[in-house]
């Protein structure tokens, strides 16, 4: 079974684009419909079925995923 | 279940500390924090933050100073690679890149980065080319395809007029003192991990002193393109790569 994974995302630094959630291969991620300070629709977290693979967190040009993996 | 996954022991990613906290002013989805964030990780690994000394060039990353942690150096625009000889020269032991755009590289500062590299220098050129000059408002660049809008070639960029895009990386990988050069890209996972080999293998070539590693990363301007983030990756992979088609151009042969 694969291993379970989760992921922490810095909402205020998101700036919306995508990138994240066409990248995620369990698609985990999706824009929020409420916005940040800086107006951007921010990613969230949909579901749970995160593996921990780092796929968002490696495409993310802002650096705002952090990602977790059980061991 | 998902609370108690997230603890110290179970950490797999997080951002690097070769990076700054500030927000970067990338416009949302830009290749140029992709970028930053695997040179900077790759400063990390290799354990070479206090030895690192990096060039700013002039374009929509001028104010990469403020995201890297390490020693940085502002250049005037296109002279990163003559202010990268300096530093290296000076500090022949220091890891030395300088960060580039194609306005930059291939544009106003395409004699020093020809003399540069042709001289062998020991430093790293990261070149970001986005066929645009972003900063300034998308106008045509060297690098611009041929028929792509850009704000002062708005019927497309037409070659009779306008010359043809300028294929620097397989031009200067003619040099001699060009020792490894690559073009990658950051827009997916695979890209990114593949792209983030490449610049980590450029800085380990650093130490051996054999001439100038050049890293070319296609990337997108999603502003300048009109297109959103994630149409304007699309568009790069259909309309850049078979012009730009990724892979490495040079690599050393006494290996």
């Amino acid at each position: 079974m694969a291993k379970r994974g989760d992921v922490v995302i810095d909402i205020e630094k998101c700036k919306g684009c995508e990138v994240c959630v066409s990248a995620c291969p369990q698609e985990v991620l999706a824009l929020a419909p409420e916005v940040n300070k800086k107006g951007y629709h921010y990613a969230v977290k949909v579901n749970s079925d995160c593996t921990g693979c780092t796929n968002c967190a490696i495409v993310c040009p802002d650096a705002v995923i952090t990602v977790y993996r059980e061991k | 279940m998902s609370e108690n996954l997230i603890t110290p022991e179970n950490l797999v990613y997080q951002k690097t500390e070769a990076m700054t906290d500030r927000i970067l002013h990338y416009c949302p989805g830009c290749g140029h924090g992709t970028a930053h964030r695997i040179l900077a990780e790759v400063i990390e690994e290799m354990g070479i933050q206090e030895q690192t000394i990096g060039v700013a060039p002039v374009g929509c990353s001028v104010l990469a100073y403020y995201y890297f942690n390490v020693d940085m150096q502002e250049a005037a625009h296109g002279r990163a690679p003559a202010v990268a000889t300096g530093i290296k020269r000076v500090f022949p032991d220091k890891y030395v890149f300088t960060y580039q755009g194609d306005g930059d590289l291939a544009a106003i500062g395409t004699a020093e980065t020809i003399h540069a590299i042709n001289r062998g220098e020991n430093i790293l050129i990261v070149f970001i080319n986005n066929g645009i000059y972003g900063m300034t408002g998308g106008q045509m660049a060297p690098t611009t395809l041929q028929g792509m809008k850009s704000s002062t070639s708005p019927f497309g960029r037409d070659t009779k007029t306008m010359g043809s895009p300028l294929k620097i990386t397989e031009l200067i990988a003619q040099l001699p003192g060009a020792y490894f050069v690559t073009r990658q890209a950051v827009h997916k996972p695979a890209n990114v991990r593949k792209a983030k080999k490449a610049i980590k293998k450029a800085m380990e070539y650093q130490k051996l002193n054999k001439g100038t590693c050049f890293v070319e990363i296609v990337s997108n301007c999603p502003s300048n393109w009109k297109m959103t983030p994630v149409q304007s990756n699309k568009w790069m992979e259909e309309n850049m790569f078979p012009f730009y088609p990724l892979g490495d151009i040079k690599v050393p042969e006494d290996k």
